[in-house]
Order: structure tokens, then sequence, then C-alpha cells
């Protein structure tokens, strides 16, 4: 199992980058959801700074934006690691094994869901479905999903993928 | 002579490493000094056989599957270009019997084409619905809609001919159509497959749908994990605007109608229709109570169509042939054709249309042979995570919403989750509550504090010292498991107790 795409790098959280990013959903109706998106995809998560940007922008209190901000599962309040990796938990998945999968990831990568790993490569992620049960157990690094994985060649793609994060973290030194 | 050779842009196939493939197979070709041409098509829903790459030869489309990076070279060397033999030779993909005894009608083309090609769309019968549909008023397109009997594919399985009777009805100056494409049944894909590979059944069926109601407005709410599928579902609302098939005056019609994608994040209670219209307008995702109907008072207030994927990518075909010809298939009230998925512990899985009628077994047995350890089948899920867990016993029956019924199950979306023997009902059924607990909206009591207890609950039963303390936990089970049925708003916590009651009654020897 090869990784198939390099992750977007992900940006530090400026409040002036913030309001560029989310500039465009001002003028779509109900767009919140929409700019809570850009500001993940830009910086990997909702800095709190960014609150009451986002409600004056949608003439909103800032505790309905911490409101819609917290109802939904992707929306992070803090910084994740290079990777995020989502591993489905599901039914499909379960009756494939996902439960000793899991197992093992969590070892393999010393954290627990919702935890990043200590040199920060990767964050862990459960997920409800990833829409491929018919190849399951499944997986999700960023926007890419894996098939029939096992602990053996999440070991392979994980090393791999460490070693990008690496050479990208001396990269950008 | 330049070789056409298909490989599908699509999620299961991606996922099993067909990017890789098109670099190989591009490099290799190069090497070798071979002309080729690379279609991107959708997948046919043959999963099993993902990646699955397919050559235009002089005697037709030959296939090979499922093709690894490392199979490549030796596939140039069998002379593949030509359909030379080799172990992963399929032959003419159409031709296998999981293909051959199908009814596709809304997969017609999945697969087939170029996914988001407009003129590849339109050489296979695309965008000829809408041209009838452009010819009748509204009306007559919703009269066809009712003479399909087609059913919401979503899982409420509510008429679509009469939610659309209701918002052409109400008079306002703005309406809207919606796709539900949050998909967040477990067990189910159909809705990416079709968006995947053949997007432009569902701009098509969503146009038809504004003309037919007098909406100028979509919106395709996607669930956030989906992203390969956001990507080609907006290339195909390009193209489809390039070519005058949305946008203002349509084909010179004189009619307006225009699409928006807009994601989800990771809310499974987003799927249901009022949720959803809230967070298309940017808010959390609680349930609303109904009346008043999305029909009349929907997105930002206006009246709205809200139908699944399905539905809507339907429509086309049922204007294309007449819905007198959609009812021909099915029996019952149950007409037209099903997209069921097979997926969980099943050797060939995929996608499998069929008209209602065919049972369980024949499903899970003719097409997907089985369980993939090789063990036998001990469980059946069947309609998402609401949905009841079918004994051996209950495999018999025939796949059409009543006779689901009558045996306390549903049809829901189609998805059929297979287990083998290694499965614990008891832990299905806990799963079945923690997810109910994770994913409640938290209006009401009946799901958000009895999803917690039911978990509980199970752990008393499994946990139990004796059988009478256990029957007093199957006691309390069942008592949370009516109030949640009876007192709860959505169908969240009304229907999490199906899953979970049907454990017990079918395999109560597991909760101990
Ligand atoms: C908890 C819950 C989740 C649902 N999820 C979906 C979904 O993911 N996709 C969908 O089309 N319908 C879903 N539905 C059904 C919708 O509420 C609604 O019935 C459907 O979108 C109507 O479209 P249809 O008539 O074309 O089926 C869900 C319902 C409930 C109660
Ligand atoms: S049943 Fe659950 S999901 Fe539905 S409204 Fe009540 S709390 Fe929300
Ligand atoms: S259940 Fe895991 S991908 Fe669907």
């Amino acid at each position: 199992m090869m990784p198939v795409a390099s992750p977007a790098r992900l940006q530090e959280f400026t409040l002036e980058l913030a309001t560029n990013v989310v500039h465009e959903c001002k003028d779509q109706p109900g767009a919140l959801i929409n700019a809570l998106h850009k500001l993940q995809e830009t910086f990997g998560y909702v800095d709190e700074a960014a609150m009451p940007m986002l409600a004056k922008l949608f003439n909103l209190s800032r505790a309905e934006v911490h409101g819609v901000t917290s109802f939904y599962h992707d929306f992070r309040r803090s910084k994740p690691g290079h990777y995020t990796i989502r591993v489905c938990q599901a039914e499909a998945c379960q009756a494939m094994g996902s439960e000793a999968l899991t197992t093992a990831i969590k070892q393999l990568l010393g954290c627990d869901f919702h935890e990043t790993t200590a040199d920060g490569n990767f964050t862990l992620e459960k997920v409800y479905c990833l829409g491929n049960c018919a190849c399951s157990p499944n997986i999700m690094v960023d926007k890419q999903t894996y098939g029939r994985v096992t602990a053996e060649s999440f070991r392979k793609l994980t090393a791999t993928l460490a070693s990008k994060a690496q050479s990208s973290k001396e990269g950008s030194k | 002579m330049l070789t056409r050779i298909y490989i599908p842009r699509e999620t299961t196939a991606s996922s099993l490493g067909a990017e890789l493939l098109v670099d190989a197979i591009v490099t290799e070709a190069k090497y070798r000094n071979l002309p080729i041409e690379i279609v991107r098509n959708g997948s046919r829903g043959a999963c099993f056989l993902e990646p699955l790459v397919e050559i235009e030869t002089t005697s037709g489309r030959v296939g090979y599957g499922p093709v690894q990076q490392e199979d490549i070279a030796e596939l140039f060397d069998a002379n593949f270009l030509s359909g030379g033999k080799h172990r992963l030779a399929l032959g003419n993909v159409e031709e296998l019997p999981w293909f051959k005894n199908q009814e596709r009608l809304t997969f017609a083309r999945c697969g087939l084409i170029a996914a988001t090609s407009v003129d590849a769309y339109k050489s296979l019968g695309g965008f000829v619905g809408l041209h009838n549909a452009l010819k009748k008023d509204g009306k007559a397109i919703v009269q066809e809609v009712l003479d399909s009997g087609l059913r919401g594919r979503g899982g409420a399985a509510f008429p679509t001919g009469i939610k659309w009777r209701t918002v052409m009805d109400a008079v306002d100056v703005q309406k809207y159509i919606v796709c539900n494409a949050d998909e967040g049944d477990s067990g189910t894909f159909s809705d990416r497959m079709i968006m995947e590979g053949d997007p432009l059944s569902l701009v098509e069926g969503m146009t038809i749908a504004g003309i037919a109601v007098g909406a100028t407005k979509g919106f395709v709410y996607l669930r956030s994990e989906y992203p390969l599928t956001q990507t080609i579902l907006n290339e195909a609302i390009v193209n489809a605007r390039a070519a005058g098939y949305l946008g203002d005056n349509i084909q010179g019609s004189g009619n307006s109608f225009d699409l928006e994608v807009r994601m989800g994040a990771g809310a499974y209670i987003c799927g249901e229709e009022t949720s959803l219209l809230e967070s298309l307008e940017g808010k959390r995702g609680e349930i609303r109570f109904k009346p008043p109907l999305p029909a009349l008072k929907g997105l930002f207030g206006k009246p709205t169509v809200v139908n699944n994927v399905i539905s809507l990518a339907t429509i086309p075909v049922i204007l294309e042939k007449g819905g007198k010809h959609y009812a021909n298939f099915g029996r019952g009230r149950s007409l037209g054709t099903m997209p069921f998925q097979l997926g969980g512990n099943i050797k060939h899985g995929g996608l499998v249309e069929k008209a209602f009628g065919l049972t369980l077994r024949q499903l899970i047995q003719d097409f997907g042979g089985g369980t993939a350890s090789g063990k036998p089948i001990r469980a059946v899920q069947v309609g998402g995570p609401l949905g009841a867990y079918f004994p051996d016993a209950l495999l018999d029956t025939v796949c059409d919403y009543e006779e689901f019924a009558k045996v306390g199950g549903m049809l829901g979306h189609g998805g059929v989750v297979v287990f083998d023997t290694s499965v614990n009902m008891a832990k299905m059924a806990r799963f079945s509550m923690e997810f109910c607990a994770n994913e409640s909206c938290g209006k009401c009591t009946p799901c958000r504090i009895g999803s917690v207890r039911g978990m509980e609950t199970i752990d008393k039963i499994v946990g139990a010292i004796d059988d009478n303390e256990r029957n007093k936990q199957h006691i309390i089970l069942k008592d949370l498991c009516e109030t949640m049925e009876s007192a709860s708003l959505c169908a969240m916590g009304g229907l999490t107790p199906m899953p979970v009651m049907s454990a017990v009654k079918h395999f109560k020897g597991d909760f101990q």
C-alpha cells in the first residue's frame, strides 16, 4: 500500500490570512460551515482567535459561532499532526476486523483517538463509514482512502509517510 | 494505432492503488513506444475487481483486474493492449454473470464513460430526459414521476412524485431543490458511485426537478468524507454549465437552474432532511419539528424538494423512457430497481442494481459469493446503522419495502452488510446504542439519554451474575427501546431500537 498524494502544507495561523480565506464566503447565504472548512483546510484547525471575526462576518453572536463549530465532528480546535489518519469504526469494517486493526494502529502509533503522535507526524481520529464498505477495513489519510488495510500495510504506509513528513519539516527549516 | 485504456478515477479503485496504475501504464507505454489514450471512467461497481483496467479492442472492451502496480510490465508483456491472455484477464466484462444478471437503469452508464464528459454522457442517452421534460409542463413531468412509482431511495421510501407535486403547488418566488448526498449509512456507497461515475445524471435529474416544480437553484449537500466525489461533481457541473445544461436559459428553453455543492462536516444526523437544511443554512444540525414540511417551508423557509442522490439520478431514465417503463420493473408497491450495495464480510462486494423482488440470499450468494472469510454467514444488517440484523433463517426475505417491514426490518438506502460466525451480536447491539449516543443531535431526551442508558443496560445484561438478573435487565432494555421508538422526535432515536431488538430477538444467546 503506497501513499498516493502528498498533503497540502498547513499554514501558521494569522488573523489576517484567516480573514482573507473566508472573505469569499461573505455573500453566500448560510456559508458559515464553508468558512469553517476553509479555515481548517488552511490551518488544520479552527483557531479561537478567528471566532469574533466569523461572528462579525456572518452577523452572528460569538456563542452561535461556537455552537456551530462544536456541533460538527470535523472541526478541530487545536493544530493536528502532519497527517490526519481516520480509521473507520462502522459496521462493514467491523465485519472485516476493524477492531483488531484499530488496536494495532493505536499500538503502532503509540496514541489513542483524538491524539497526536509524539513526533507530531500523525493525528488519529475515528470515522463512521468512508463509503468503501466492499473493501473493508478502511482508513483515510488526509483526503485519500485506503482499502483492505492490514496492520502490516499500515506499518509500511506510515513508515513512508513519516519519512515524507520528516523531509518536509527539514525542508521548511 | 492509439489504444484506449479505461482506469477508474473513483474512491474504491483509488483506495486500492488506481492512481499509481495511471503513472505506471503511461510510463511503460512510453518506454515501449505504444500510443495510448487513458480515459478516466467511474467504477462499474464490481469492487472486488478494482482496480479494473479495461482496454478497447477490435473485439470489444476487455477487462483486467484487480490490477496492481507490479502487474503492469507483465501485462504489457502479455500484450494486454490487444486483449492478450493473462491471469488477470476477465474477457468482456459485461459478459461476466455478475454484470449480466443485473438490471441497470439508474447505473446504466456508470463506469462506461469518461465520468464528467457531456459528449460521452449524451452518447449514451444523457439529457434525452431533460429534452423530453422541456417539452412538457410541470404537471406532466410530475405525472411521469408519479407513474414511475419511484419512492425515495434515501431511506423513508416516500413517493417522489407526491413530494414534487406539493412543492410545485406551493406558491412562492423562490423554491429550492436540495440533493441529500450525506450518505451516512454504513454499508452504503451507491450515492458516491453514481456521483463519481455518472455525475451528470444527478445534474440532469436535479435540473428536471427544478423545471418541474419551478425552482431555479439547487444545492448538493455532500458529506465531507467524499473529497474525490466533490472534485468530480464540481467538474461535471462546470462542464454542464459550459454546454448550456445549467445556468440561464437552459438549451434555449427560457428555464434557468443552477447548482452548488456544499460540504457537510462529519455529522451523521445531518442526513436527516430537516437537520440537513439547518446545516445548509450554516447552523447546528438540530432536527426541526414537523410540520411544517420542508416541501412547504424548507431551505431558508422556502418550498424545497429534498431528495436522495439515487432518487434524483433516476429521474433522467424515467423521463427518457417513460414512467410506465420504469414501473415495469419491481413488484407490488416497490417499483423500479434498487441499487443494492454488498459490503462487509463478502467475497464479491459491490453495487448490484436489480428490480425489487429477489431475495436477500440471492443477493448475497449469487452476486456476493458468500463471505470473504469462507466461514458461514451469521448475521446480515440491511439498511444502515438503523436497520435490523437478519439471521440466516430470514435470508429468504424478498427485497421489497413491504416484505422487509413484515419481518421487522427495512431496506433503507439498500446497504447489505454481511457478518460471519465470528461476530458477537451483543457487541453489535451495544455499538448501535453507542453510535446513537455519539451522533444524536441532542434535542430530545429519549434519544440523547436513552442511548447512553441503552449501552449501560447491555453491559449489565452481558455482565449479569445470573439469569434472574439478566432477565431483569432484558426487560429494562425492552422498555427503554419502546420509549425511544415512540417518544423520539426523529428516526435516529426512533429506529436505533431496530438493530438492537433484532439482535436480542435473533441472537439472544450472545447476550451473556
Ligand atoms: C438519522 C437519519 C439519517 C438520514 N440520513 C440520510 C442520508 O444520509 N441520505 C439520505 O438521502 N437520506 C437520509 N435520511 C432520510 C432523509 O431524512 C430524507 O427522508 C431523504 O433525504 C428524502 O429523500 P428521498 O425521498 O429521495 O429518499 C436520513 C434520515 C434519518 C432519520
Ligand atoms: S431523536 Fe435524537 S437525533 Fe432525533 S431529534 Fe431527538 S435527539 Fe435529535
Ligand atoms: S463501514 Fe467502513 S467504509 Fe463503510
